[in-house]
């Protein structure tokens, strides 16, 4: 059984990487009782460490190697101006403490992206603090709790979130100090308004809300769940995972939103980076400004400079410094390349490529399509419940998908589809790649009838074959190091 | 249109096969007085053009390619290898989501399993998560799983005044609804007995910095009878620190710590104006069960080959929902794989030469500007690469005519954080300053101290 190469197996003793010079100053003695007996790193030579990287790259799939229809992720083109755009120098070596004066550029790109995200979704103002959906999410339920305290509002503690709702939203919830309250969907997969209705009391903060949904479905119902909430005294959150659907054809702020936050990571085609880093604002409506985290930028007075401003009643600082200034610049050389018709022919595209994808998946009739007979937006969900091949489970599908060559969408979500799959095409893919992922799908039905081993055993052309999980979990093993230190 | 390759024929085909004559037909269940707004964004740009203009709105910044610097405070200038970003810089990596289908992501799993396992080796601890967003969320985070370790039954949690200001703002900005008490700085009182004696049976955790937001050291042994006193109180002791110090200094698992956490930006990610950075995030393997966070474990195939998966996921919040232990869900993966190509290709010997080098030049700076007049070194106890000086005069006018004169970006103004400490500044010195630097700085800093410059009050922090 040969493994793959682990890094601290490459390690010989004396073996050195990166030179560095020796001290151009005096040395000071390190005080004895300081210092560490031990430095349990590998010790490796620059090639070792190339050739490490670039065969472990190699076993992974990614955008830029085929198509990743991984739904409510967006994983569209990662272009390549973003990326060196954020490392000139002027961007990738300034320190966040710097004076104001010397980062003007910065600040200006910065407030320029607030003025834009704002516009792009009809809000009045934005933060661009937080690191990731989920802790804007987090800020943006922290801002509606300030909100409602301000208000003199101290007995509102239930938050409403859709069946249909993202993991995040009542984890955010319960890390804001609330109770989260499940609001089923109805038949056509928007929130059920007479459920919606008898929940809401003086007890509730707001609603969290994802729209286009969790379905890839517009709530058609949105204004007056905005109206029920907002008559109730609540607030109304938007989830922005799902804004690449959207662009320029509606503001979720003009609907009634309150507060919401980006994806600037899914949308404005920052990459994902194997997990991250991503960036997540926040933006509000004019009555929540003064809760935003901060500082934030803004122009002084005179109009001519940039400055750093607290808002008034700010929930507070929620990242050191000022957020993921690095996946910002991309965002921003996005949003300058769109415009307003290039990004609604953004969203556009991708509604029609995954109406596409859903109208053949209903064509092919392998695959039932619970809210088929409705168009979605940017994404479709599906069920691997294949006629005739009643042993195969969608995990089967997905992993069969893998020696087609392609990336398996989101599984298993949204929870209230039994065997979810839910396809994300998004507007960078042609319609060959399309066409051929949806020859794989039948093709696999067809499999899953008559060779269905096939599916049980898949993958079969991956890196490795199917992992044993339950394993990973009964004995845990997070690290290994040389010698007996491994911690299980 | 930019990167959409259908063509007007595919496009046709497309909207056949669906059964529509108009892609508007797809919208016509977004209620109609608000469809199509008419967005006021500047005109669209080709990557000529958008190239054009990055380049003159980042020539706008001093960029410490061009400057000489000595600002630290929690964001440093360390050495980032070539290699480094070129690894990140790979398709494969970077274009990647969260690992969710393991058979197709074994690289970026290994490559966190061994960040999880270099990290370990640096802080001495059992168990390392993925990643938290940065330094001051993974101290938010600890805080947390203390109180969640502790069952809720202690909730008041106990902080250093030389903890990082940001990390104290973001902590409490954290558990502002969670009716958890953060107490411990109200004064500047750095002793470790003031801290101790702050600890009573409601306190979950203890957190302090260690080389701290001062730059000055605590004694392993001192840190040990820390950890001892707080474990005698029923609390856990969380450390934050620096690891580039771990290159040389002896690591707080060797000393009681219970979790640890770090800005991991000096480990291979560049400055970037204040983010993406990396929050490092280690715990004894007991309490790995009220983490946070995602976690690599390493498992086997179907042919008993080694490989890695994403484990103990029922901790997170697509599976617990609201009993997650966190809402985390994207974190700074590419920023954790930087960090390990460099600790990789670093090494043992240049992680340690780089903490040397940091201490000899810091403490050559430290003794040429005690010298000065005026200048005060605050030297009551050991530092690492920071140190604080008092100053003759406010700290922005001093680095007015640092960056007017001589082009130095000097050091972090105490003087909002620690009013205490009268006119001060924090000095930071890496690898990266010269000897020259060092010697222009303390020539500037004389002379500043004596310039009839004043303050154009207009420029504020």
């Amino acid at each position: 059984m040969k493994f793959d190469d682990y890094i601290y197996d490459l390690s010989s003793p004396g073996r050195k990487g990166v030179d560095l010079p020796e001290p151009d100053v005096p040395e000071t003695p390190i005080p004895e009782e300081f210092l560490r007996d031990d430095l349990p790193l590998p010790e490796l030579s620059l090639v070792q460490v190339t050739r490490h990287y670039l065969r472990l790259s190699q076993k992974n799939y990614a955008v830029d190697k085929g198509f990743y229809p991984l739904g409510s992720c967006t994983m569209k083109y990662n272009p390549k101006v973003n990326e060196w755009a954020a490392r000139l120098p002027g961007f990738a070596n300034v320190h966040p403490l710097q004076d104001p004066s010397t980062v003007q550029g910065a600040m200006g790109l910065m407030y320029e992206l607030q003025e834009m995200i704002a516009e792009i979704a009809g809000f009045d103002a934005v933060s661009l603090q937080p690191a990731a959906g989920a802790h804007g999410e987090f800020a943006g339920v922290l801002i509606m709790r300030a909100a409602q305290l301000a208000r003199g509002e101290t007995q509102r503690y239930k938050i409403l979130v859709p069946d249909s709702a993202h993991g995040t939203n009542p984890a955010s919830t319960s890390m804001a100090g609330f109770t989260a309250v499940q609001i089923p969907s109805d038949a056509d997969g928007n929130v059920d308004i007479e459920a919606l209705k008898a929940a809401l009391d003086d007890k509730v903060i707001g609603i969290m809300i994802t729209n286009p949904n969790t379905l890839g479905l517009f709530e058609s119902n949105i204004v007056e769940v905005c109206d029920l909430v907002h008559e109730a005294g609540g607030l109304v959150y938007g989830d922005g995972a799902n804004l690449n659907a959207i662009m320029g054809i509606v503001r979720p702020g003009d609907l009634g939103i309150d507060v919401m936050h980006f994806n600037l990571h899914k949308t404005f085609s920052t990459p994902h980076g194997g997990g991250g880093p991503g960036s997540g604002p926040v933006g509000v409506t004019s009555e929540l400004a003064p809760f935003l985290p901060g500082p934030i930028v803004a122009l002084n007075e005179a109009g001519d400079e940039y400055v750093w401003k607290q808002p008034e009643q700010s929930i507070g600082r929620i990242k050191s410094f000022y957020g993921n200034f690095g996946v910002m610049v991309k965002a921003y050389v996005y949003i300058k390349m769109h415009g307003a018709a290039g990004l609604q022919q953004v969203s556009e595209t991708a509604v029609l490529n995954a109406n596409y994808l859903q109208s053949r998946i209903l064509q092919m009739g392998d695959y039932p399509v619970p809210y088929g007979h409705r168009f979605c937006k940017h994404e479709t969900v599906a069920q691997g419940k294949i006629a005739g091949a009643e042993g195969i489970r969608t995990l089967d599908i997905a992993k069969r998908l893998i020696d087609y060559d392609f990336h398996p969408p989101t599984i298993y979500f949204p929870l209230i589809v039994h065997e979810a799959l839910m396809i994300e095409p998004t507007e960078t893919e042609d319609k060959e790649t399309i066409d051929a992922f949806l020859d794989a799908l039948h093709a696999i039905a067809v499999e899953a009838r008559e060779h269905p081993e096939l599916l049980h055993d898949a993958p079969h052309n991956a890196p490795v074959r199917r992992l044993d999980e339950v394993r990973a979990a009964r004995t845990p093993i997070l690290i290994r190091l040389p010698d007996t230190t491994t911690a299980t | 249109m930019r990167y959409i390759p259908l063509t007007d024929d595919d496009r046709r085909a497309m909207m056949e096969a669906i059964g529509i004559k108009d892609i508007g037909e797809l919208f016509a269940d977004v209620p109609a007085e608000y469809r199509y707004p008419d967005l006021q964004l500047p005109e669209p740009m080709t990557e000529m053009e958008v190239m054009r203009e990055l380049d003159m709105i980042a020539a706008e910044n001093a960029n410490l390619r061009e400057f000489a610097s000595f600002l630290g405070a929690g964001a440093y200038n360390h050495f980032v290898p070539a290699i480094v970003d070129s690894i990140i810089s790979r398709g494969e990596f970077y274009t990647a989501y969260t690992p969710y289908q393991p058979e197709i992501s074994q690289g970026t799993l290994q490559a966190a399993f061994e960040y999880q396992s270099m990290v370990a080796a640096l802080t001495g601890m059992e168990a390392v998560n993925a990643s938290h967003y940065d330094g001051a969320t993974a101290v938010a985070e600890a805080a947390i799983m203390a109180v969640n370790i502790q069952r809720h039954k202690r909730r008041t949690i106990v902080v250093s005044p030389s903890l990082h200001p940001q990390y104290r703002e973001v902590l409490r900005t954290y558990v502002q609804g969670m009716e958890l008490k953060v107490v411990g700085d109200e004064t500047h009182d750095n002793d470790f007995h003031a801290l101790i004696d702050r600890c009573d049976d409601d306190t979950a955790v203890v957190i302090v910095q260690n080389p701290d937001f001062l730059g000055q050291l605590h004694t392993p042994q001192e840190m040990q009878d820390l950890a001892d006193a707080v474990h005698a109180k029923g609390a856990l002791l969380a450390v934050s620190t620096d690891p580039i110090a771990l290159g040389i200094l002896k690591p707080p698992g060797e000393y009681g710590a219970d979790i640890v956490t770090a800005e991991g930006q000096v480990l291979g990610n560049s400055l970037s104006f204040g983010g993406p950075y990396l929050g490092i995030f280690a715990f004894r393997m007991k309490h790995v069960r009220k983490s946070s966070g995602r976690l690599v474990g390493e498992t086997v195939d179907a042919e008993g080959r080694r490989g890695y998966v994403l484990t103990l996921s029922t901790r997170e919040q697509h599976i617990r929902r609201e009993k997650a232990t966190s809402n985390i869900c994207s974190n700074q993966a590419l920023n954790a794989l930087a960090a390990a190509a460099y600790l990789a290709a670093m090494g043992k010997h240049g992680l340690r030469k780089v903490a040397e080098l940091s201490w000899h030049k810091a403490h050559y700076a430290a003794q040429k500007i005690d010298a000065l007049d005026g200048y005060e070194v605050l030297a009551d106890k050991p530092f690492f690469k920071e140190f604080v000086v008092k100053c003759p005069r406010p700290v922005a006018e001093i680095n007015q005519y640092l960056l007017e004169e001589y082009g130095i970006i000097g050091g972090y103004d105490l003087s909002q954080d620690y009013p205490h400490l009268g006119e001060a500044m924090l000095l930071c010195v890496t690898e990266m300053n010269t000897r020259e630097e060092i010697d222009d700085l303390a020539t500037a800093l004389r002379e500043a101290a004596a310039s009839p410059i004043r303050l154009n009050l207009e420029v504020s922090l």
